[in-house]
């Protein structure tokens, strides 16, 4: 019974050592400086890869990141309750009093469509109809005559809330699917001849083909000059009367830096030209 | 000699107490979820309103105007169930009755080898399976604009549900003792008309069991119905895009907030009511079974 007694209060002892341990690891994190981003989640992914390959080299600083929406973010960066705000719209114009808007990349959104689909281009007009299910068959459009299958995203993705913005379709569209990934949306759009979707255009492979819109075509070049409609900026907001913090400004430069290109891509979105 | 059968005794109630207590965690885990289910799932059904939360069949929660009506969810889930259990379980029974009682022993253990590989192969690649297999081929066979509907869900639920209806009910086969058979084939009854009329409804109670099994386990899925069967919140038709109660909570969980959020665990709660009541009388025939 003794010797029991001593494992198990060996073992709390154990436990208790190691907690303390933790305890201490985290109070070394304390002296770590913090900065803060909060807004759009859309932009998730793309901070996600910068505060990444920024705190590899910066091991003292953490960045955070708060999944609120463009408009939360906004708010919290002009109450300061965060260093930098993320929003994937452009700043309104009594916004643009207080707040700085600094674009560091561009989300294209590619519309695509099955390879034997034999249309080419669609006006953002068109888009909205066929979306909003006024346009229910492809010879509308002069297309097949075949019904239109509308391949969509969950309520929450960032790229159907950019998509809808965009061609105002906000809670109107008619989808016949609602998938969770932009793989499942390309891999559907592939294997269903009637079908249309929309998918970040860096995810877009050779398996679907992409439509212009307005005759033009997304390339990253398309996106950067602003010709290609089917875009929105992720834009940094920072305060005007107050200066950033030295290490939010060291990873606001890193952000806007020709280093962050590669970053921007492999998250989906388009670097800004510079 | 005191002093060794101290230490034997010691060890032994050490080892008792370390079984004990694992015992206690699985109550604790239940527990835990359940304390956790309602607290978190309450609070959203009381600020929607029991009647909207419930009987409403319009799901919008992203809109300017949310609407929180989980009707067509739980619609789809039980058309959904109902529909692989109508497909599945007479398969499975038919497949149990050759592994006990027609198939030659070796057959019958490649069979139900095959049976057990098939319980084991992971939802996703049944998901995956299903959406590039069945979705084109139920668009082409009803010639459908798109395949990804409450039938291709049903189709890939009743293979899923296979495993556990087959297993369950051939152990039942199996257990009809012989003599029943035996009076049967002297009374003059062919071999097909005993296994329908004398084996199978001697082991009802199992089969009985072999379903429930089944139907908890098409109710639970969640990654491959979300696959294949669309998940748009319409109110459920069979060949109409549909979303489940688990799909409804794993496709909008990961960027949720607020009464959004709080309405996901409601529609767990909801799962987790059905579920536990489905064990329920799993447990009761189980009972019945032994009686």
């Amino acid at each position: 019974m003794k010797k029991t007694f001593i494992k198990v209060s060996a073992g709390v002892c154990l436990m208790i050592a190691a907690i303390a341990g933790c305890k201490n690891a985290a109070d070394s994190q304390n002296n770590k400086q913090t900065v803060s981003t909060d807004g759009s989640t859309s932009i998730e992914k793309v901070i996600g890869y910068l505060s990444e390959a920024y705190t590899e080299t910066h091991s003292d600083v953490t960045v955070t990141y708060n999944p609120t929406g463009s408009g939360a973010g906004i708010q919290a960066v002009a109450e300061k309750r965060c260093d930098i705000g993320l929003a994937s719209r452009n700043l309104k114009d009594e916004e643009k009093s207080k707040l700085n808007e600094t674009v560091i990349a561009i989300d294209g959104i590619a519309v695509i469509l099955n390879n034997e689909n034999p249309i080419e281009d669609l006006s953002i007009e068109q888009l909205a109809a066929v979306y909003k299910g006024e346009i229910t068959n492809w010879k509308e459009i002069g297309g097949a005559d075949a019904p239109i299958v509308l391949i969509g995203r969950e309520a929450a993705s960032g790229t159907r809330d950019g998509f809808e913005s965009i061609t105002g379709t906000k809670d109107l569209c008619k989808y016949a699917q609602e998938l969770t990934s932009t793989g499942d949306v390309v891999q559907t759009v592939s294997s269903n001849p009637n079908a249309i979707g929309y998918a970040s255009l860096a995810s877009v492979g050779d398996s679907v083909k992409t439509v212009e819109i307005e005759g033009i075509e997304p390339t990253i070049e398309t996106i950067q000059s602003g010709k290609y409609k089917l875009q929105r900026s992720f834009i940094f907001v920072t305060r005007k009367d107050e200066k950033l913090s030295d290490s939010a400004q060291d990873f606001f430069d890193f952000a806007v830096s020709s280093q962050a290109d590669d970053l921007i891509v492999k998250a989906g979105a388009v670097p800004v030209k510079r | 000699m005191k002093s060794i059968k101290n230490k034997v005794h010691a060890g032994e109630k050490a080892v008792k107490l370390i079984f004990t207590s694992c015992g206690f965690l699985i109550i604790g885990f239940v527990i835990l979820i359940t304390v956790f289910l309602l607290i978190n799932g309450i609070p959203a059904i009381r600020e929607i309103g029991f009647q909207d939360f419930f009987f409403n069949s319009k799901w919008a929660s992203t809109a300017a105007d949310p609407s929180y009506g989980i009707l067509p969810f739980i619609m789809s889930s039980v058309y959904g169930t109902l529909g692989a259990v109508i497909v599945g379980v007479p398969i499975g029974i038919m497949c149990a009755v050759f592994i006990a009682k027609t198939a030659p022993p070796k057959v019958a253990k490649a069979v139900s080898t095959a049976v057990d590989l098939l319980a084991g192969i992971p939802s996703v690649v049944y998901g995956l399976l299903g959406m590039i297999i069945i979705v084109p081929f139920v668009r082409d066979l009803f010639h459908l604009p798109d395949g990804a509907n409450l039938f291709s869900a049903i189709l890939v639920l009743a293979v899923m549900i296979l495993p556990s209806v087959i297993s369950v009910s051939s152990t039942a086969i199996s257990a009809v003792p012989k003599e029943y058979e035996e009076a049967s084939l002297a009374l003059g009854a062919t071999k097909t008309e005993t296994i329908f009329k004398v084996t199978v409804p001697a082991a009802k109670s199992g089969i009985v069991t072999a379903v429930v099994l089944g139907i908890g386990r098409a109710i639970g899925e969640a990654m491959a119905v979300m696959m294949v069967a669309g998940n748009v919140a319409n109110m459920p038709g069979l060949f109409k895009s549909v979303r489940f109660l688990t799909t409804a909570v794993a496709s909008e969980m990961s960027y949720s907030a607020g009464l959004q959020r709080q309405a996901l665990f409601s529609i767990a709660l909801v799962l987790f009511i059905f579920i536990t009541a489905i064990n329920f009388i799993l447990n009761v025939t189980v009972k019945r079974n032994k009686e």
